[in-house]
Protein backbone atom coordinates (compact mmCIF):
# COMPACT_ATOMS: atom_id res chain seq x y z
CA UNK A 1 0.00 0.00 0.00
CA UNK A 2 2.48 2.15 1.45
CA UNK A 3 4.82 1.21 -2.13
CA UNK A 4 2.02 2.17 -4.27
CA UNK A 5 1.49 5.74 -3.05
CA UNK A 6 5.24 6.16 -3.41
CA UNK A 7 5.03 4.83 -6.71
CA UNK A 8 2.18 7.14 -8.05
CA UNK A 9 3.98 10.31 -6.16
CA UNK A 10 7.50 9.61 -8.15
CA UNK A 11 4.80 9.71 -11.55
CA UNK A 12 3.48 13.01 -9.69
CA UNK A 13 6.83 14.48 -9.36
CA UNK A 14 7.92 13.79 -13.04
CA UNK A 15 5.08 15.64 -14.24
CA UNK A 16 5.77 18.72 -11.77
CA UNK A 17 9.74 18.45 -12.93
CA UNK A 18 8.15 18.65 -16.77
CA UNK A 19 6.60 21.73 -15.77
CA UNK A 20 10.14 23.07 -14.97
CA UNK A 21 11.90 21.58 -17.34
CA UNK A 22 9.23 23.20 -19.69
CA UNK A 23 7.60 26.42 -18.74
CA UNK A 24 6.58 27.46 -22.27
CA UNK A 25 3.42 24.59 -21.55
CA UNK A 26 2.87 26.43 -18.31
CA UNK A 27 2.74 29.74 -19.33
CA UNK A 28 1.00 28.51 -22.49
CA UNK A 29 -1.78 26.62 -20.15
CA UNK A 30 -1.95 29.99 -18.07
CA UNK A 31 -2.43 33.07 -20.62
CA UNK A 32 -4.65 30.97 -22.64
CA UNK A 33 -7.38 31.62 -19.40
CA UNK A 34 -5.88 35.20 -18.48
CA UNK A 35 -6.60 35.53 -22.29
CA UNK A 36 -10.67 34.26 -21.85
CA UNK A 37 -11.17 36.26 -18.84
CA UNK A 38 -9.64 39.75 -20.67
CA UNK A 39 -11.47 39.04 -23.78
CA UNK A 40 -15.09 37.87 -22.23
CA UNK A 41 -15.03 40.56 -19.81
CA UNK A 42 -14.33 43.61 -21.85
CA UNK A 43 -16.02 42.23 -25.16
CA UNK A 44 -19.30 40.76 -23.53
CA UNK A 45 -18.85 42.41 -20.51
CA UNK A 46 -19.87 45.73 -21.51
CA UNK A 47 -23.15 44.05 -23.91
CA UNK A 48 -24.33 41.84 -21.54
CA UNK A 49 -26.44 43.13 -18.70
CA UNK A 50 -25.65 41.39 -15.96
CA UNK A 51 -27.94 42.65 -12.95
CA UNK A 52 -25.61 41.40 -10.73
CA UNK A 53 -23.87 44.09 -7.96
CA UNK A 54 -19.81 44.27 -9.20
CA UNK A 55 -21.26 43.93 -12.85
CA UNK A 56 -20.21 41.03 -15.50
CA UNK A 57 -17.41 40.03 -14.31
CA UNK A 58 -19.01 38.64 -11.21
CA UNK A 59 -20.64 35.92 -13.15
CA UNK A 60 -18.02 35.80 -15.71
CA UNK A 61 -15.15 34.18 -13.60
CA UNK A 62 -17.10 31.40 -11.88
CA UNK A 63 -17.37 30.42 -15.36
CA UNK A 64 -14.01 30.55 -16.67
CA UNK A 65 -12.83 28.95 -13.56
CA UNK A 66 -15.31 25.96 -14.41
CA UNK A 67 -13.85 25.54 -18.60
CA UNK A 68 -10.61 26.06 -17.41
CA UNK A 69 -10.48 22.96 -14.96
CA UNK A 70 -13.12 21.16 -17.32
CA UNK A 71 -9.91 21.30 -20.06
CA UNK A 72 -7.93 19.06 -17.23
CA UNK A 73 -9.74 16.27 -19.80
CA UNK A 74 -7.79 17.52 -22.64
CA UNK A 75 -4.61 17.52 -20.71
CA UNK A 76 -4.87 14.45 -18.97
CA UNK A 77 -5.67 12.76 -22.86
CA UNK A 78 -3.09 14.67 -24.65
CA UNK A 79 -0.45 13.66 -22.03
CA UNK A 80 -1.08 10.09 -21.51
CA UNK A 81 -1.48 9.50 -25.37
CA UNK A 82 1.48 10.86 -26.20
CA UNK A 83 3.11 8.59 -23.14
CA UNK A 84 1.44 5.99 -25.08
CA UNK A 85 2.37 7.13 -28.50
CA UNK A 86 6.42 6.81 -27.24
CA UNK A 87 5.99 4.03 -25.63
CA UNK A 88 6.36 5.02 -22.07
CA UNK A 89 3.51 3.31 -20.66
CA UNK A 90 5.16 0.11 -22.08
CA UNK A 91 8.18 0.64 -20.30
CA UNK A 92 5.97 1.97 -16.76
CA UNK A 93 3.83 -1.21 -17.67
CA UNK A 94 7.03 -3.61 -17.55
CA UNK A 95 8.06 -2.22 -14.01
CA UNK A 96 7.03 -3.54 -11.06
CA UNK A 97 5.18 -0.90 -9.63
CA UNK A 98 1.13 -0.80 -8.79
CA UNK A 99 -0.72 -1.16 -11.67
CA UNK A 100 -2.83 2.78 -10.95
CA UNK A 101 0.06 4.13 -10.19
CA UNK A 102 1.09 5.80 -13.56
CA UNK A 103 -2.94 6.63 -13.62
CA UNK A 104 -3.43 7.93 -10.26
CA UNK A 105 -0.30 10.09 -10.52
CA UNK A 106 -0.98 11.57 -13.69
CA UNK A 107 -4.52 12.94 -12.79
CA UNK A 108 -3.04 13.62 -9.82
CA UNK A 109 -0.14 15.49 -11.24
CA UNK A 110 -2.81 17.60 -14.02
CA UNK A 111 -4.38 18.52 -10.63
CA UNK A 112 -1.74 19.94 -9.32
CA UNK A 113 -1.06 22.16 -12.65
CA UNK A 114 -4.72 23.26 -11.88
CA UNK A 115 -3.79 25.00 -8.64
CA UNK A 116 -0.93 27.29 -10.20
CA UNK A 117 -3.43 27.57 -13.33
CA UNK A 118 -6.34 28.85 -10.90
CA UNK A 119 -4.21 31.28 -8.88
CA UNK A 120 -3.02 32.96 -11.88
CA UNK A 121 -6.48 33.18 -12.98
CA UNK A 122 -8.00 35.06 -9.49
CA UNK A 123 -5.22 37.30 -9.72
CA UNK A 124 -6.46 38.32 -13.28
CA UNK A 125 -9.90 37.99 -12.06
CA UNK A 126 -9.35 40.37 -9.18
CA UNK A 127 -7.49 42.64 -10.87
CA UNK A 128 -10.46 43.35 -13.61
CA UNK A 129 -12.49 43.60 -10.86
CA UNK A 130 -13.91 40.27 -9.55
CA UNK A 131 -14.38 40.56 -5.74
CA UNK A 132 -16.25 36.71 -4.45
CA UNK A 133 -18.18 38.35 -0.97
CA UNK A 134 -18.57 35.43 0.88
CA UNK A 135 -15.67 35.31 2.49
CA UNK A 136 -12.15 33.22 3.02
CA UNK A 137 -13.86 30.26 3.65
CA UNK A 138 -16.55 30.01 1.21
CA UNK A 139 -14.29 31.14 -1.55
CA UNK A 140 -11.36 28.94 -0.37
CA UNK A 141 -14.23 25.79 -0.67
CA UNK A 142 -15.49 27.32 -3.95
CA UNK A 143 -11.41 26.82 -5.33
CA UNK A 144 -11.46 23.47 -3.76
CA UNK A 145 -14.71 22.35 -5.53
CA UNK A 146 -13.01 23.18 -8.66
CA UNK A 147 -10.01 21.42 -8.07
CA UNK A 148 -12.47 18.39 -7.06
CA UNK A 149 -14.37 18.87 -10.78
CA UNK A 150 -11.35 19.18 -12.67
CA UNK A 151 -9.82 16.10 -10.87
CA UNK A 152 -12.90 14.20 -11.72
CA UNK A 153 -12.89 15.15 -15.37
CA UNK A 154 -9.30 13.96 -15.57
CA UNK A 155 -10.41 10.56 -15.22
CA UNK A 156 -12.40 10.60 -18.26
CA UNK A 157 -9.22 12.24 -20.25
CA UNK A 158 -7.60 8.89 -18.72
CA UNK A 159 -9.79 6.49 -21.06
CA UNK A 160 -9.64 8.54 -23.50
CA UNK A 161 -5.93 8.84 -23.80
CA UNK A 162 -5.27 5.39 -23.41
CA UNK A 163 -7.71 4.52 -25.96
CA UNK A 164 -6.87 6.95 -29.03
CA UNK A 165 -2.94 6.59 -28.45
CA UNK A 166 -2.12 9.19 -30.68
CA UNK A 167 -1.63 12.74 -29.21
CA UNK A 168 -3.07 14.61 -32.28
CA UNK A 169 -6.37 12.64 -32.36
CA UNK A 170 -6.81 12.80 -28.23
CA UNK A 171 -6.26 16.89 -28.85
CA UNK A 172 -8.70 17.20 -31.77
CA UNK A 173 -11.57 14.86 -30.13
CA UNK A 174 -11.10 16.22 -26.25
CA UNK A 175 -11.89 19.86 -28.08
CA UNK A 176 -14.45 18.60 -29.89
CA UNK A 177 -16.44 17.60 -27.22
CA UNK A 178 -15.21 19.67 -24.23
CA UNK A 179 -15.54 23.11 -25.91
CA UNK A 180 -19.22 23.20 -26.71
CA UNK A 181 -19.98 21.28 -23.32
CA UNK A 182 -18.71 24.53 -21.89
CA UNK A 183 -20.51 27.11 -23.98
CA UNK A 184 -24.02 25.00 -24.00
CA UNK A 185 -23.81 25.96 -20.15
CA UNK A 186 -24.53 29.12 -18.21
CA UNK A 187 -20.86 29.75 -18.07
CA UNK A 188 -20.93 33.03 -20.26
CA UNK A 189 -24.64 33.70 -21.08
CA UNK A 190 -28.19 33.13 -19.71
CA UNK A 191 -29.42 29.89 -20.89
CA UNK A 192 -33.16 31.65 -21.23
CA UNK A 193 -31.85 32.98 -24.68
CA UNK A 194 -31.34 29.20 -26.10
CA UNK A 195 -33.85 26.88 -27.63
CA UNK A 196 -36.05 24.91 -25.26
CA UNK A 197 -34.31 21.63 -25.32
CA UNK A 198 -30.71 23.02 -25.19
CA UNK A 199 -31.87 24.76 -21.83
CA UNK A 200 -32.75 20.97 -20.04
CA UNK A 201 -29.63 20.52 -21.63
CA UNK A 202 -27.86 23.42 -20.67
CA UNK A 203 -29.41 22.90 -16.94
CA UNK A 204 -28.47 19.54 -16.11
CA UNK A 205 -24.81 19.84 -18.07
CA UNK A 206 -22.82 19.32 -14.96
CA UNK A 207 -20.41 22.95 -16.36
CA UNK A 208 -23.54 24.39 -15.49
CA UNK A 209 -24.03 23.34 -12.00
CA UNK A 210 -20.71 23.76 -11.18
CA UNK A 211 -20.41 27.32 -12.13
CA UNK A 212 -23.98 27.53 -10.35
CA UNK A 213 -22.03 26.10 -7.10
CA UNK A 214 -19.24 27.91 -7.54
CA UNK A 215 -21.50 31.50 -7.97
CA UNK A 216 -23.25 30.63 -4.94
CA UNK A 217 -19.78 29.57 -2.90
CA UNK A 218 -18.20 33.18 -4.26
CA UNK A 219 -21.32 34.96 -3.18
CA UNK A 220 -22.72 35.86 -6.68
CA UNK A 221 -26.21 35.69 -7.55
CA UNK A 222 -26.81 32.96 -10.29
CA UNK A 223 -28.49 35.11 -12.62
CA UNK A 224 -27.89 32.75 -15.86
CA UNK A 225 -29.75 29.57 -14.84
CA UNK A 226 -32.07 28.73 -13.04
CA UNK A 227 -34.69 29.46 -15.73
CA UNK A 228 -36.81 25.70 -15.73
CA UNK A 229 -36.41 25.60 -12.11
CA UNK A 230 -34.89 22.27 -12.61
CA UNK A 231 -33.38 19.91 -9.69
CA UNK A 232 -29.82 20.83 -10.51
CA UNK A 233 -30.37 24.32 -10.77
CA UNK A 234 -31.86 24.24 -7.74
CA UNK A 235 -29.48 22.07 -6.13
CA UNK A 236 -26.24 23.07 -7.80
CA UNK A 237 -23.61 22.26 -5.06
CA UNK A 238 -25.17 18.76 -4.31
CA UNK A 239 -25.84 17.85 -8.21
CA UNK A 240 -22.36 19.08 -8.47
CA UNK A 241 -21.38 16.52 -5.73
CA UNK A 242 -23.23 13.87 -7.06
CA UNK A 243 -21.40 14.28 -10.64
CA UNK A 244 -17.94 14.58 -9.43
CA UNK A 245 -18.84 11.21 -7.59
CA UNK A 246 -20.12 9.22 -10.52
CA UNK A 247 -17.47 10.67 -12.77
CA UNK A 248 -14.75 9.18 -10.40
CA UNK A 249 -17.22 5.73 -9.35
CA UNK A 250 -17.33 5.38 -13.46
CA UNK A 251 -14.52 5.80 -14.78
CA UNK A 252 -11.50 5.65 -12.85
CA UNK A 253 -12.11 1.49 -12.33
CA UNK A 254 -12.24 1.56 -16.11
CA UNK A 255 -9.71 3.70 -16.85
CA UNK A 256 -7.22 1.34 -14.48
CA UNK A 257 -8.54 -1.66 -16.42
CA UNK A 258 -7.92 0.29 -19.44
CA UNK A 259 -4.10 0.89 -18.42
CA UNK A 260 -3.84 -2.67 -17.45
CA UNK A 261 -4.75 -4.45 -20.81
CA UNK A 262 -3.79 -1.54 -23.10
CA UNK A 263 -1.32 -2.63 -25.21
CA UNK A 264 0.49 -0.79 -27.87
CA UNK B 1 19.45 -23.86 -16.62
CA UNK B 2 16.71 -22.56 -19.08
CA UNK B 3 16.68 -18.98 -18.42
CA UNK B 4 13.68 -18.55 -21.22
CA UNK B 5 11.15 -20.48 -21.71
CA UNK B 6 8.69 -20.24 -24.10
CA UNK B 7 6.18 -22.75 -25.78
CA UNK B 8 3.58 -22.71 -28.24
CA UNK B 9 2.67 -19.21 -28.13
CA UNK B 10 -0.25 -17.93 -30.02
CA UNK B 11 -1.06 -14.24 -30.26
CA UNK B 12 -3.73 -13.13 -32.98
CA UNK B 13 -5.23 -10.11 -33.96
CA UNK B 14 -8.41 -8.62 -35.38
CA UNK B 15 -10.65 -12.25 -34.26
CA UNK B 16 -7.96 -14.43 -35.32
CA UNK B 17 -6.93 -12.77 -38.74
CA UNK B 18 -3.87 -11.59 -38.22
CA UNK B 19 -1.29 -14.22 -36.55
CA UNK B 20 1.07 -12.46 -35.04
CA UNK B 21 2.31 -15.83 -33.38
CA UNK B 22 1.48 -18.80 -34.14
CA UNK B 23 2.90 -21.31 -32.10
CA UNK B 24 6.31 -19.93 -30.93
CA UNK B 25 8.67 -21.79 -29.06
CA UNK B 26 11.90 -21.01 -28.05
CA UNK B 27 14.68 -21.80 -24.94
CA UNK B 28 17.48 -19.41 -23.80
CA UNK B 29 20.35 -21.32 -21.56
CA UNK B 30 20.86 -19.16 -18.78
CA UNK B 31 24.11 -16.01 -19.19
CA UNK B 32 23.87 -16.60 -22.92
CA UNK B 33 22.19 -14.85 -25.63
CA UNK B 34 19.80 -15.43 -28.13
CA UNK B 35 19.55 -13.31 -31.25
CA UNK B 36 16.16 -13.55 -32.73
CA UNK B 37 15.98 -12.70 -35.99
CA UNK B 38 13.53 -11.86 -38.51
CA UNK B 39 12.44 -9.61 -41.01
CA UNK B 40 9.46 -6.62 -39.81
CA UNK B 41 6.16 -8.49 -39.25
CA UNK B 42 7.67 -11.92 -38.10
CA UNK B 43 6.46 -11.46 -34.87
CA UNK B 44 9.69 -10.58 -33.30
CA UNK B 45 8.18 -7.35 -31.19
CA UNK B 46 5.57 -9.10 -29.97
CA UNK B 47 7.51 -12.29 -28.75
CA UNK B 48 9.50 -9.95 -26.42
CA UNK B 49 6.15 -8.48 -25.11
CA UNK B 50 4.60 -11.42 -24.04
CA UNK B 51 7.70 -12.29 -22.43
CA UNK B 52 7.89 -9.19 -20.90
CA UNK B 53 4.44 -9.39 -19.42
CA UNK B 54 2.92 -6.47 -21.32
CA UNK B 55 1.07 -8.89 -23.77
CA UNK B 56 -1.21 -11.30 -22.78
CA UNK B 57 -1.14 -14.09 -25.31
CA UNK B 58 -4.29 -16.23 -26.58
CA UNK B 59 -2.42 -19.76 -25.77
CA UNK B 60 0.89 -20.97 -24.55
CA UNK B 61 3.04 -20.61 -21.69
CA UNK B 62 6.40 -19.15 -20.27
CA UNK B 63 8.50 -18.62 -17.92
CA UNK B 64 11.44 -16.46 -17.46
CA UNK B 65 14.19 -17.12 -14.72
CA UNK B 66 11.75 -20.00 -13.48
CA UNK B 67 9.25 -17.50 -13.00
CA UNK B 68 5.57 -18.16 -14.72
CA UNK B 69 5.31 -15.07 -16.92
CA UNK B 70 1.28 -15.36 -17.07
CA UNK B 71 0.56 -16.25 -13.44
CA UNK B 72 3.06 -13.85 -11.82
CA UNK B 73 4.25 -11.18 -13.91
CA UNK B 74 4.63 -8.85 -11.27
CA UNK B 75 7.56 -11.23 -9.70
CA UNK B 76 8.91 -11.46 -13.44
CA UNK B 77 8.87 -7.37 -13.33
CA UNK B 78 11.15 -7.31 -11.07
CA UNK B 79 14.01 -9.04 -12.51
CA UNK B 80 13.85 -8.23 -16.45
CA UNK B 81 14.60 -5.15 -18.12
CA UNK B 82 13.43 -4.33 -21.73
CA UNK B 83 14.39 -1.41 -23.83
CA UNK B 84 12.42 -1.76 -27.19
CA UNK B 85 13.10 0.03 -30.15
CA UNK B 86 11.46 2.95 -29.65
CA UNK B 87 13.59 4.82 -27.20
CA UNK B 88 11.31 4.66 -24.05
CA UNK B 89 12.00 7.61 -22.02
CA UNK B 90 10.38 10.92 -20.94
CA UNK B 91 12.04 13.42 -23.50
CA UNK B 92 11.20 16.27 -21.64
CA UNK B 93 12.79 15.43 -18.69
CA UNK B 94 16.89 15.46 -18.71
CA UNK B 95 18.80 12.33 -18.75
CA UNK B 96 19.11 12.28 -14.88
CA UNK B 97 15.53 12.84 -14.52
CA UNK B 98 14.93 9.32 -16.33
CA UNK B 99 17.38 7.70 -14.62
CA UNK B 100 16.53 8.54 -11.34
CA UNK B 101 12.36 7.99 -12.29
CA UNK B 102 13.06 4.82 -13.17
CA UNK B 103 15.45 4.14 -9.88
CA UNK B 104 12.91 5.09 -7.74
CA UNK B 105 9.53 2.93 -9.59
CA UNK B 106 11.96 -0.16 -9.45
CA UNK B 107 11.55 0.62 -5.28
CA UNK B 108 15.47 1.98 -5.01
CA UNK B 109 15.39 4.74 -2.41
CA UNK B 110 16.45 8.43 -3.28
CA UNK B 111 20.08 7.73 -2.13
CA UNK B 112 20.29 4.48 -4.18
CA UNK B 113 18.83 5.77 -7.18
CA UNK B 114 20.79 9.06 -7.40
CA UNK B 115 23.81 6.53 -7.26
CA UNK B 116 22.61 3.95 -9.66
CA UNK B 117 21.74 6.80 -12.32
CA UNK B 118 25.07 7.76 -11.68
CA UNK B 119 26.57 5.13 -12.53
CA UNK B 120 24.99 4.15 -15.58
CA UNK B 121 25.37 7.42 -17.02
CA UNK B 122 29.26 7.18 -16.46
CA UNK B 123 28.92 3.62 -18.36
CA UNK B 124 26.98 4.76 -21.21
CA UNK B 125 29.54 7.49 -21.22
CA UNK B 126 26.30 10.05 -21.08
CA UNK B 127 27.42 11.87 -17.89
CA UNK B 128 28.56 15.30 -20.11
CA UNK B 129 24.55 15.14 -21.50
CA UNK B 130 22.65 14.64 -17.77
CA UNK B 131 21.73 17.63 -17.11
CA UNK B 132 19.99 17.56 -20.95
CA UNK B 133 16.52 17.19 -21.79
CA UNK B 134 16.56 13.97 -23.87
CA UNK B 135 15.37 15.86 -27.00
CA UNK B 136 18.42 17.39 -27.48
CA UNK B 137 20.20 13.80 -27.75
CA UNK B 138 21.17 11.84 -30.90
CA UNK B 139 19.80 8.78 -31.57
CA UNK B 140 22.69 6.75 -30.12
CA UNK B 141 22.38 8.72 -26.87
CA UNK B 142 18.67 8.13 -26.59
CA UNK B 143 19.21 4.47 -27.10
CA UNK B 144 22.12 3.90 -24.49
CA UNK B 145 20.33 6.00 -21.98
CA UNK B 146 17.06 3.25 -22.58
CA UNK B 147 19.41 0.72 -21.68
CA UNK B 148 20.88 2.46 -19.23
CA UNK B 149 17.48 2.83 -17.88
CA UNK B 150 16.41 -1.02 -18.10
CA UNK B 151 19.62 -2.11 -16.61
CA UNK B 152 18.62 -0.06 -13.08
CA UNK B 153 17.94 -3.34 -10.98
CA UNK B 154 20.59 -5.43 -12.86
CA UNK B 155 18.02 -7.51 -14.41
CA UNK B 156 18.68 -11.27 -14.28
CA UNK B 157 16.74 -11.34 -18.13
CA UNK B 158 17.45 -8.52 -20.73
CA UNK B 159 15.02 -7.87 -23.55
CA UNK B 160 16.63 -5.78 -26.44
CA UNK B 161 13.84 -5.29 -29.28
CA UNK B 162 15.69 -4.24 -32.22
CA UNK B 163 18.47 -2.42 -30.23
CA UNK B 164 20.27 -0.26 -33.46
CA UNK B 165 17.35 -0.37 -35.76
CA UNK B 166 17.16 3.26 -37.31
CA UNK B 167 20.62 3.72 -35.67
CA UNK B 168 23.92 5.37 -37.94
CA UNK B 169 26.83 2.92 -38.64
CA UNK B 170 28.96 4.38 -35.64
CA UNK B 171 25.60 5.03 -33.31
CA UNK B 172 25.33 0.93 -34.00
CA UNK B 173 29.20 0.30 -33.35
CA UNK B 174 28.70 2.13 -30.14
CA UNK B 175 25.61 0.24 -29.05
CA UNK B 176 27.23 -3.29 -30.31
CA UNK B 177 30.41 -2.57 -27.87
CA UNK B 178 27.89 -1.26 -24.64
CA UNK B 179 25.80 -5.56 -25.49
CA UNK B 180 29.31 -7.11 -25.67
CA UNK B 181 30.14 -5.53 -22.36
CA UNK B 182 26.74 -6.01 -20.75
CA UNK B 183 27.38 -9.64 -21.73
CA UNK B 184 30.40 -10.10 -20.74
CA UNK B 185 28.75 -9.44 -17.48
CA UNK B 186 26.95 -12.85 -17.52
CA UNK B 187 23.39 -11.55 -18.22
CA UNK B 188 20.65 -13.64 -19.87
CA UNK B 189 19.97 -11.71 -22.97
CA UNK B 190 17.08 -12.12 -25.62
CA UNK B 191 17.57 -9.75 -29.07
CA UNK B 192 15.95 -9.14 -31.76
CA UNK B 193 17.02 -7.75 -34.84
CA UNK B 194 16.58 -7.42 -38.84
CA UNK B 195 20.53 -7.56 -39.45
CA UNK B 196 21.94 -11.54 -39.63
CA UNK B 197 25.08 -9.19 -39.07
CA UNK B 198 24.14 -8.11 -35.63
CA UNK B 199 22.83 -11.44 -34.68
CA UNK B 200 25.96 -12.65 -35.64
CA UNK B 201 28.47 -10.45 -33.66
CA UNK B 202 26.26 -10.42 -30.48
CA UNK B 203 24.49 -13.36 -29.91
CA UNK B 204 25.48 -17.64 -28.85
CA UNK B 205 23.01 -18.56 -31.26
CA UNK B 206 20.32 -17.24 -33.34
CA UNK B 207 16.38 -18.37 -33.86
CA UNK B 208 15.00 -17.33 -37.36
CA UNK B 209 11.39 -16.49 -37.76
CA UNK B 210 9.21 -15.72 -39.51
CA UNK B 211 5.09 -15.29 -39.55
CA UNK B 212 5.04 -15.81 -35.73
CA UNK B 213 7.08 -19.40 -35.77
CA UNK B 214 10.27 -20.00 -35.58
CA UNK B 215 11.65 -21.55 -38.49
CA UNK B 216 15.26 -22.28 -37.89
CA UNK B 217 18.04 -21.86 -34.93
CA UNK B 218 21.76 -22.54 -34.93
CA UNK B 219 24.73 -20.54 -34.34
CA UNK B 220 25.44 -18.01 -37.18
CA UNK B 221 27.47 -20.10 -38.75
CA UNK B 222 25.18 -23.34 -38.59
CA UNK B 223 22.55 -21.01 -40.38
CA UNK B 224 25.23 -19.69 -43.36
CA UNK B 225 25.82 -22.75 -44.02
CA UNK B 226 22.38 -23.86 -44.95
CA UNK B 227 22.47 -20.64 -46.70
CA UNK B 228 25.14 -21.61 -48.46
CA UNK B 229 28.32 -20.01 -47.11
CA UNK B 230 30.41 -17.13 -49.43
CA UNK B 231 29.60 -17.16 -53.32
CA UNK B 232 32.31 -15.37 -55.12
CA UNK B 233 31.13 -13.26 -58.29
CA UNK B 234 32.79 -11.77 -60.90
CA UNK B 235 31.70 -9.18 -63.64
CA UNK B 236 34.06 -9.49 -66.92
CA UNK B 237 33.39 -8.00 -70.73
CA UNK B 238 30.94 -10.37 -73.05
CA UNK B 239 33.60 -11.58 -74.58
CA UNK B 240 35.48 -13.27 -71.44
CA UNK B 241 32.84 -14.93 -70.13
CA UNK B 242 33.53 -18.46 -70.75
CA UNK B 243 36.97 -18.58 -69.93
CA UNK B 244 36.55 -16.81 -66.73
CA UNK B 245 33.84 -19.13 -66.40
CA UNK B 246 36.06 -21.87 -66.61
CA UNK B 247 38.09 -20.33 -64.09
CA UNK B 248 35.42 -20.04 -61.36
CA UNK B 249 34.88 -23.68 -61.78
CA UNK B 250 38.02 -24.46 -61.44
CA UNK B 251 38.63 -22.79 -58.45
CA UNK B 252 34.93 -23.74 -56.82
CA UNK B 253 34.84 -26.59 -58.04
CA UNK B 254 31.16 -26.35 -58.96
CA UNK B 255 29.47 -25.16 -61.98
CA UNK B 256 29.21 -21.63 -61.66
CA UNK B 257 25.64 -19.63 -62.24
CA UNK B 258 26.26 -17.57 -65.37
CA UNK B 259 23.92 -14.01 -65.97
CA UNK B 260 25.34 -13.44 -69.02
CA UNK B 261 23.10 -10.44 -69.39
CA UNK B 262 24.25 -8.27 -66.85
CA UNK B 263 28.00 -10.50 -67.33
CA UNK B 264 28.38 -12.13 -63.90
CA UNK B 265 29.50 -15.50 -63.39
CA UNK B 266 29.22 -16.57 -59.35
CA UNK B 267 29.71 -19.70 -57.69
CA UNK B 268 29.67 -20.87 -53.95
CA UNK B 269 32.81 -21.14 -52.61
CA UNK B 270 33.73 -22.49 -49.02
CA UNK B 271 37.39 -20.52 -47.88
CA UNK B 272 36.46 -17.13 -49.12
CA UNK B 273 39.15 -15.48 -49.19
CA UNK B 274 41.73 -18.21 -50.41
CA UNK B 275 39.49 -18.73 -53.37
CA UNK B 276 39.38 -14.85 -54.26
CA UNK B 277 43.23 -14.85 -54.25
CA UNK B 278 43.38 -17.65 -56.33
CA UNK B 279 40.48 -16.61 -58.96
CA UNK B 280 42.34 -12.95 -58.80
CA UNK B 281 46.00 -15.13 -59.95
CA UNK B 282 44.49 -17.29 -62.57
CA UNK B 283 42.24 -13.90 -64.42
CA UNK B 284 45.58 -12.39 -64.26
CA UNK B 285 47.15 -15.41 -65.91
CA UNK B 286 44.49 -15.40 -68.98
CA UNK B 287 44.97 -11.80 -68.99
CA UNK B 288 41.24 -10.94 -67.94
CA UNK B 289 40.91 -8.04 -66.08
CA UNK B 290 37.27 -8.14 -64.48
CA UNK B 291 34.97 -5.14 -64.10
CA UNK B 292 33.95 -6.42 -60.48
CA UNK B 293 34.88 -8.82 -58.33
CA UNK B 294 33.97 -9.91 -54.71
CA UNK B 295 32.98 -12.27 -52.32
CA UNK B 296 29.08 -12.12 -51.55
CA UNK B 297 28.28 -12.86 -47.83
CA UNK B 298 25.03 -14.32 -47.26
CA UNK B 299 22.35 -11.37 -45.93
CA UNK B 300 19.10 -11.84 -44.46
CA UNK B 301 17.56 -12.13 -47.51
CA UNK B 302 19.63 -15.21 -48.53
CA UNK B 303 18.47 -16.51 -45.10
CA UNK B 304 14.82 -16.22 -45.86
CA UNK B 305 14.81 -17.30 -49.45
CA UNK B 306 16.31 -20.51 -48.46
CA UNK B 307 14.56 -21.34 -45.08
CA UNK B 308 11.21 -19.83 -46.69
CA UNK B 309 11.34 -20.45 -49.99
CA UNK B 310 10.17 -16.62 -50.10
CA UNK B 311 12.20 -13.19 -50.46
CA UNK B 312 11.55 -11.60 -46.64
CA UNK B 313 8.26 -9.19 -46.86
CA UNK B 314 9.39 -5.73 -46.04
CA UNK B 315 6.53 -4.50 -44.35
CA UNK B 316 7.64 -1.11 -42.17
CA UNK B 317 7.81 -1.27 -38.75
CA UNK B 318 6.00 1.86 -38.29
CA UNK B 319 2.53 -0.09 -39.57
CA UNK B 320 3.00 -2.94 -37.71
CA UNK B 321 3.81 -1.27 -34.66
CA UNK B 322 1.76 1.95 -35.28
CA UNK B 323 -1.22 1.75 -37.19
CA UNK B 324 -2.06 -1.95 -36.69
CA UNK B 325 -1.34 -1.82 -33.51
CA UNK B 326 -3.64 1.39 -32.80
CA UNK B 327 -6.60 -1.24 -33.48
CA UNK B 328 -5.82 -3.69 -31.83
CA UNK B 329 -6.91 -4.55 -28.47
Amino acid sequence: MLQSVSDFLVITKRQLLQMIRIPEVLIFATIQPAMFVLLFRYVFGGAIDSGVDGGYVQLLMPGIFVQTVAFTLAATAVGLAADMQKGLIDRFRSLPISRSAVVIGRTVGDTLQNVVTLVVMGLVGFLVGWRPSSGPVKIFLGFLFLLAFGYSMSWIGVLIGLSVREERVAQNLVFMTVFPLTFLSNAFAPTTGMPKVLQYFAEWNPVSTMVAACRELFGTENIFGATANSWPSQNPILMSLIYMILLVAIFAPISVRKYVRVSK
Amino acid sequence: MKSIIAQELVKTYDKGAVKALDGLSLEVEEGTVLGLLGPNGAGKTTTVRVLATLLTPDSGSATVAGIDVLKHPDEVRKIIGLSGQYAALDETLTGWDNLTMFGRLYHLNSAASKKRAEELLEKFSLTDAAKRPIRTYSGGMRRRLDLAASLIVKPKVLFLDEPTTGLDPRGRMEMWDVIDELVKGGVTLLLTTQYLEEADHLADSIAVIDTGKVIARGTADELKNQVGGERLEITVEVDQIAAATKLVELVSGTTPTVDSGIRRISAPVSNGSASLIQVLRLLDDAKIHPLDIGLKRPSLDDVFISLTGHVAEVISEEVVGGKNAAKRK
